[in-house]
């Protein structure tokens, strides 16, 4: 499989996303610069890593959503191709387009990091295959703009057509997020945004391992 | 003032002694500086005197003491004297790092204070050619009941996960107390670690004269200006009007600098670097300046500026944060210029160096300073003060206290008083986890953070501590437990202990009482650094710690850095088993002298708490090379270092991370009629340690003589007293244990 990682000047898991790609796929991502950067031809993967794109001091991924490589990112998404966006990257996305609703201030007004224990929605999806329907499993969050928000009809919609990756346990809302969704995915299920950082996770640190999985996933799907 | 010429005629008229005692340089200081300049300065030279005169950038009080601390080991790479100290850790890498105060600034102002105290103490590390790997605080808040401490927590905790959040720099440890002897003075100390190879550090040392001078970063404002000076005076009520004077953090352009930094770094073009923090342009400029020999000549109109119309006096002044100044080699600006470009940073010449050894300034086309360097840097005053030594106290006397009735009411208060209670609300808002290195953070409630050396096989270790009590109590021995206790938070987790960073916060130097603390601390914590091969390498001196004349408890903090050589042999105090036996390695504590349990059971204070415990400096080094050895070989399940709280407190935090019951009995002798002491007494050179009957059968413990207190298992922490089976004993639910202790600090925030 080949990847790609975007990197924008405050993008700060970009390390963090490289190192989960090597490990998952044998081969380093390509690190696209986000001013005059080119997503390789042939990329199956572009990941929008975690951190503070521009500074966030206007709206999360606001500016980002508005940089000189999303044109290439969006016209990869058009082609089918998958992408990744965590944290920092999932609000990105909204702000793009790319995918629907948006991450409003936590409602705990704090910054919150921990081990977040997680629902797998679904393994129905390129991203989830890995693990079992309906399981539970722990992925670290770290962020102060979580609380996904859409409307009734949008997030009625994106559970009836099985878009909806991960939910917060039951009862371990951190944020205040609608319907407790932690992750949500496209219409052609290629594009998935997440707040939980799976590149955290990927074994040998404090975080546990239980993200290796989703990339061992798309390794499968691509 | 937008005139030229009118601006020039205020720079540079000359200033007289009263001018001086408005920039808080006293008489005989005056006569110094007049002798020194052969003149009277102008305004601009006055400004720069008193900057680099004090306190805080001279150490004029401090100085002939902190020369006591050892400073030199074999893995000691750079002593205190550059941005930090740099330690070997093997490999061809080393670890970077230091300890900073921003005390004054975070309570006038806690949000910015306490974010660009961050910011600053980063600069230092990556000033060094150190990618920044871990950050860690040290705070001390006011009594929990004082109407300004819950705004305060909360502004300097979002302010120090607003920084370092952002740039992506994890907050892996730290410590947060409260003691109404800070209701009007908090601590904001941070730490920063970072790693570099050793053949790629920069340092402030090593300028040559005709070498461009390169401002880089964000443009200069009139934020902080004279905040040096600030930080290097007493407070008085309604301080909080001060708040111009407090910088303000923009952690997104902290971001840019270092990795654009680290980008020209990796190249070959710096000759000596330095941030701008506090004095700014006028410390970073003369300290690379009297560290090379040379001079200086810059001309101000170059420097990128914030706001039009900006003097001499204040561009050389302000402290605008995220600015750095560095001394190229020849030719070497275009390649700077073009990184910087890259990360959308200004990046100017604004001069160069010379070999006259002055300091020259240049503000529209005219000098408005010419000073040699020299008096500003090494000559600057250097005082004896007066010190008076603090009389001993008295024994603590138990007997005179009744007995408690129920030991089990004891451990639920003593783990939910402020000081202990879980900070959970603190650390869940710092990103404990970018950069994938973080093997154990405050989550665990361990003695010690664990972070992997990026790629490597290797960790280091990384703590804080100071127990302003003991050292209230008494300064020397105070001093000694201060760093005896890091080195056992290190002990504990496997890891080496390599170097410290000290933190030395104190009130007023000019009273004998205080300065016989600041002299009596240092002694004592240079006696066990050299007891324990555990030289400091960098530090901070943050003196004048006082509101209204009345000083903050004697607080010398310490940052501890060790090295695991292998990450499969750590320890935590997570992970005893079912089954565990409870074993306590050292001598049996039986202090209650300034413990926790005079303070909180007792509700004592002052005189009345008594003497804190000796420290056997010889029990620390053998005591922690043993733990070592049983962590090395896998001989143990958990480890705890035992401190405030005595054997009891420290059992019950490994049952509550562990998730286990424990049941135990203080180490108790014959002769004891009361068990306080045995369960909550403190001591030094102490571990209690969960090990399996395995385990337990293959230590080499000839001449440790470990005691086996307990068990673990059940879902309770038994406390066994008395002798024989009729002895009352007293259980505390796990559930509700870890309701008290984790109950407290969230009820507390979310009051009102």
């Amino acid at each position: 499989m080949k990847t790609a990682v975007i990197v924008f000047p405050g993008s700060n898991c970009d390390r963090d996303a490289h190192d989960a790609l090597l490990k998952a796929t044998g081969k380093a991502p390509a690190m696209v610069w986000h001013k005059d950067g080119v997503i390789p031809e042939g990329t199956d993967l572009v990941m929008v890593p975690g951190g503070f794109s521009y500074g966030d001091y206007l709206r999360c991924g606001a500016m980002a959503g508005n940089s000189p490589i999303i044109s290439q990112l969006k016209a990869h998404a058009e082609r089918g191709g998958y992408v990744l966006g965590v944290c920092n990257g999932f609000q990105i996305l909204t702000e793009t387009g790319l995918l629907p609703g948006a991450l409003v201030r936590n409602a705990s007004l704090h910054f919150v990091c921990k081990p977040q224990k997680l629902k797998v929605e679904t393994a129905n999806t390129a991203f989830t295959s890995g693990y079992t329907g309906g399981s539970e499993i722990i992925i670290p969050i770290a962020h102060a703009e979580g609380n996904y928000y859409a409307d009734g009809a949008m997030l009625d919609r994106l559970e009836g057509d099985g878009r909806v990756a991960f939910r917060y346990a039951r009862g371990e809302n951190p944020n205040g997020a609608a319907r407790d969704i932690a992750g949500v995915l496209s219409e052609n299920g290629r594009v998935l945004g997440m707040m939980p950082h799976p590149e955290r996770a990927m074994g040998g640190a404090e975080c546990g391992s239980d993200g290796v999985r989703l990339f061992d996933s798309l390794m499968a799907a691509a | 003032m937008t005139d030229k010429q009118t601006i020039l005629a205020h720079l540079t008229a000359e200033q007289d002694a009263a001018a001086g005692v408005e920039h808080g340089i006293k008489a005989d200081e005056w006569e110094r500086l007049v002798s020194r300049l052969g003149r009277k300065p102008n305004l601009v030279e006055l400004g720069i005197y008193s900057v680099m005169w004090s306190e805080h950038c001279s150490y004029k009080s401090s100085r002939r003491h902190l020369a006591k601390f050892p400073t030199k080991g074999a893995r000691v790479i750079q002593g205190p004297g550059e941005n930090a100290g740099v330690i070997d850790i093997g490999d061809g890498q080393a670890a970077i790092f230091k300890m900073e105060s921003h005390n004054h600034p975070s309570y006038i102002e806690p949000y910015q204070g306490a974010a660009t105290g961050v910011g600053g103490i980063l600069r230092d590390v990556f000033t060094m050619g150190a990618r920044p790997v871990a950050l860690v605080n040290a705070l001390r808040f006011g009594d929990p009941s004082h109407p300004k401490t819950r705004q305060l927590v909360s502004g300097v905790v979002a302010g120090i996960g607003g920084y370092g959040n952002c740039v992506g720099v994890p907050t892996v440890a730290g410590e947060t107390q409260f003691d109404e002897g800070y209701n009007g003075n908090i601590l904001v100390n941070a730490m920063a670690v970072g790693l570099a190879d050793q053949d790629k550090i920069f340092y402030a040392r090593g300028a040559l004269p005709g070498l461009p001078i390169l401002y880089v970063g964000s443009k200069t404002g009139r934020d902080g200006i004279h905040g040096a000076t600030m930080a290097s005076a007493e407070f008085t009520e309604g301080e909080e009007d001060n708040r111009p004077t407090v910088q303000v953090g923009d952690p997104f352009t902290e971001k840019l600098l270092i990795e654009a930094c680290l980008e020209l770094m990796a190249t070959d073009a710096i000759q000596s670097i330095q941030d701008m923090g506090a004095a700014g342009l006028t410390s970073s400029s003369v300290e690379m300046a009297d560290k090379g020999g040379v001079g200086i000549e810059m001309n101000l109109d170059a420097v990128p500026q914030r706001e039009t119309g900006m003097t001499a006096y204040e561009i050389m002044l302000s402290e605008s944060q995220e600015r750095m100044l560095m001394i190229l080699k020849p030719g070497k600006e275009g390649v700077a210029k073009k990184i910087f470009d890259k990360w959308d940073l200004d990046a100017e010449v604004i001069g160069v160096t010379t070999t006259t050894g002055r300091l020259v300034l240049k503000q529209f086309g005219q000098v408005v300073c010419d000073i040699p360097v020299a008096p500003l840097g090494e000559d600057a005053p250097n005082y004896d003060r007066p010190w008076t030594e603090p009389k001993k106290r008295p024994d603590f006397d138990i007997t005179k206290y009744p007995e408690p009735k129920d030991y089990g009411a004891v451990l639920v208060k003593l783990m939910s008083t402020p000081d202990m209670a879980s900070k959970r609300w603190v650390w869940e808002q710092y990103d404990r986890h970018v950069m994938g290195d973080t093997l154990d953070s405050s989550q665990s409630g361990g003695d010690a953070a664990i972070v992997r050396v990026h790629g490597t096989n290797k960790a280091l270790a990384i703590c804080s501590d100071c127990n302003p009590h003991y050292v209230a109590a008494d300064p020397y021995e105070g001093g000694k437990q201060v760093v005896a206790e890091a080195y056992r938070n290190l002990s504990a987790v496997g890891a080496l202990p390599i170097a410290i960073t000290d933190n030395l916060n104190f009130g007023n130097p000019e009273k004998p009482a205080t300065m016989g603390y600041i002299v009596k601390s240092i002694e004592g914590m240079a006696e066990a650094c050299r007891a324990l091969d555990f030289p400091v390498v960098s530090g901070n001196v943050s003196l004048y710690n006082e509101t209204d004349g009345k000083a903050i408890p004697p607080t010398p903090v310490v940052g501890g850095v060790g090295l695991i050589d292998d990450l499969s042999k750590t320890a935590t105090l997570k992970g005893a088993q079912d089954g565990d036996a409870l074993v306590l390695l050292g001598e049996a504590p039986g202090h209650l002298g300034a413990s926790l349990y005079a303070r909180t059971w007792l509700g004592l204070k002052g005189e009345d708490l008594g003497p804190p415990p000796p420290v056997d400096l010889e029990a620390e080094k053998k005591n922690g090379g043993f733990i070592r050895s049983l962590i090395n070989a896998g001989l143990v399940n958990a480890v705890h270092d035992c401190s405030d709280g005595g054997i009891a407190c420290a059992a019950a935090e490994m049952a509550l991370a562990s998730g286990i019951g424990v049941r135990l009995v203080g180490n108790r002798e014959p002769e004891d009629k009361r068990d306080e002491a045995c369960l909550f007494g403190e001591a030094s050179a102490l571990y209690l340690v969960a090990v399996s009957e395995a385990q337990l059968r293959k230590w080499d413990s000839k001449g440790f003589m470990p005691g086996r207190l307990g068990v673990f298992g059940g879902d309770a922490v038994v406390l066994e007293t008395g002798w024989g089976k009729a002895a009352p004993e007293f259980a505390v639910k796990l559930a509700d244990l870890r309701a008290a202790h984790e109950g407290w600090m969230p009820g507390y925030m979310n009051a009102v």
